[in-house]
């Protein structure tokens, strides 16, 4: 009798490399008239479990200059590395910062150099432009950029935006007219929709790290969150 | 894509003070295409009781006719109005019913109790799990963002005209950032002696 058919035939081996993961993390950047504000939370998480609780996801790139950078920790560690690299060598060539809408425009064409193998980063791009005035620019992990006032990335980013179209944007408001905000308040209702994107999102907890951009430099402030 | 995001929709409900607020969007569409805008998914159940019905459009108006019923038949044998809680019972009970074969619905209830005033809010899974709070629920396409703002603006014992335009702004911020809800909104103060029901006008993109 014919035994089972094909009894020898083995499927090939195949392998599978997955190379991204998901570390969570939420920036948050607000340009303000004379200032420029960007806030991170310090968790860093895979999955259900928690890495670290003091994992600040802002780099400072220069004295005027702070890029926000979250998603896949390898590749933000990667791309921070790059950029850190490129901007010293810059300085080296030129004998001065590189200011920061050329930060920006640097940034974009690295992410674009890996087009079809992309870093996985939101990023966010902060400082004061050539006038002095706060500066965001805003990154999609291929390198698409755009200059705005405000701007939510990262994990919990589809709770925080809303409100800040709300309460920066003047959205849904009549008669009200749209002007930038004093830092004092900009910083208490950062605290406010970080507290309440840690209620919902595991992604996003711990603490947060504020840092303010003016023309005297960069300032950080720490604000704690749930730890659960 | 989900069958539950199919049509879009954006509902949310929130207590006050001796009140309760369920409010809604208004499109109905087809994935991204729009069709209408004036499509209604919440329905009253009684005075004071009102369910909002976000998912595929159809199950909504099938799930509120089958309910409706089943609130008649009820009200017919007990000569009585329905409690929030019973009622929320009762919707649970059709949704399970399906457990293998779901209504792709994802119910929001709000209501005062009929003998005492006391606020009720809850809302379901598509297979009827129900969850009760104190403060607000939300469900559609956008809860997210429904959280964001809710989690933001709402606090305790708000006031009916307080509570109003809290519901209305969480809703209609968290909406426009969402390509597949919107398109107007409508909203219902609920109070002991008056039910107060207001159309938002709203982008329209």
């Amino acid at each position: 009798m014919m035994g089972e058919p094909l009894s020898d035939y083995k499927a090939p081996v195949q392998v599978h490399f997955s190379p991204y993961e998901f570390n969570g993390g939420t920036i948050l950047a607000i340009a303000g008239e004379d200032y420029a504000l960007i806030a991170t939370d310090t968790r860093l998480s895979q999955g259900f479990s928690i890495h670290s609780r003091e994992s600040p996801k802002t780099y400072p790139l220069s004295e005027k200059t702070v890029l926000g950078c979250c998603g896949f920790h390898g590749d933000v560690l990667t791309l921070t590395k790059v950029l850190g690299a490129r901007l010293q060598i810059f300085e080296k060539d030129h004998n001065k910062p590189m200011p920061t809408p050329s930060v920006a425009a640097m940034l974009s064409t690295i992410l674009y150099y890996r087009r079809f193998f992309p870093y996985y980063t939101h990023n966010l791009v902060v400082g004061l432009d050539e006038e002095g005035k706060g500066c965001v620019y805003s990154f999609d992990p291929v390198g698409s950029y755009e200059r705005e006032f405000y701007r939510a990335k990262g994990s919990a980013s589809a709770m925080l935006q809303p409100l800040l179209d709300n309460q920066l944007g003047g959205k849904n408001q009549q008669g009200v007219e749209r002007q930038a905000m004093p830092l004092k308040q900009c910083v208490a209702m950062v605290k406010d929709v970080f507290t309440s994107a840690a209620e919902r999102d595991i992604y996003t907890g711990d603490s947060i790290i504020i840092s303010v951009v003016t023309k005297e430099g960069t300032k950080s402030e720490q604000f704690p969150l749930r730890k659960d | 894509m989900s069958i539950l995001a199919y049509n879009g929709a954006a509902i949310m409900a929130m207590k006050g003070k001796n009140c309760v607020a369920i409010a809604a969007d208004r499109r109905f569409g087809i994935q991204a295409q729009t069709v209408s805008m004036d499509f209604d998914k919440v329905f009253e159940m009684g005075p004071n009781l009102y369910i909002g019905l976000p998912g595929l459009a159809t199950d909504v108006q099938t799930v509120h006719s089958r309910l409706k019923f089943r609130l008649n038949m009820y009200e017919l044998r007990e000569n009585r109005r329905i409690k929030p809680k019973t009622f929320m019972s009762m919707v649970s009970n059709l949704l399970y019913e399906r457990r293998f074969g779901p209504y792709f619905v994802e119910p929001v209830i709000a209501g005062l109790d009929p003998k005492t005033g006391e606020p009720y809010i809850a809302s379901m899974d598509l297979i009827g799990c129900p969850m009760e709070t104190n403060d607000f629920v939300v469900s559609g396409t956008c809860s997210e963002q429904m959280y964001g703002m809710c989690e933001s603006l709402w606090e305790p014992d708000l006031e009916p005209d307080d509570l109003f335009e809290t519901i209305s702004q969480a809703l209609m911020n968290a909406f426009d950032r969402d390509a597949v809800s919107g398109w107007g909104a409508v909203v219902y103060i609920i109070e002991k002696d008056k039910v107060t029901k207001k159309m938002l006008k709203t982008r329209q993109d």
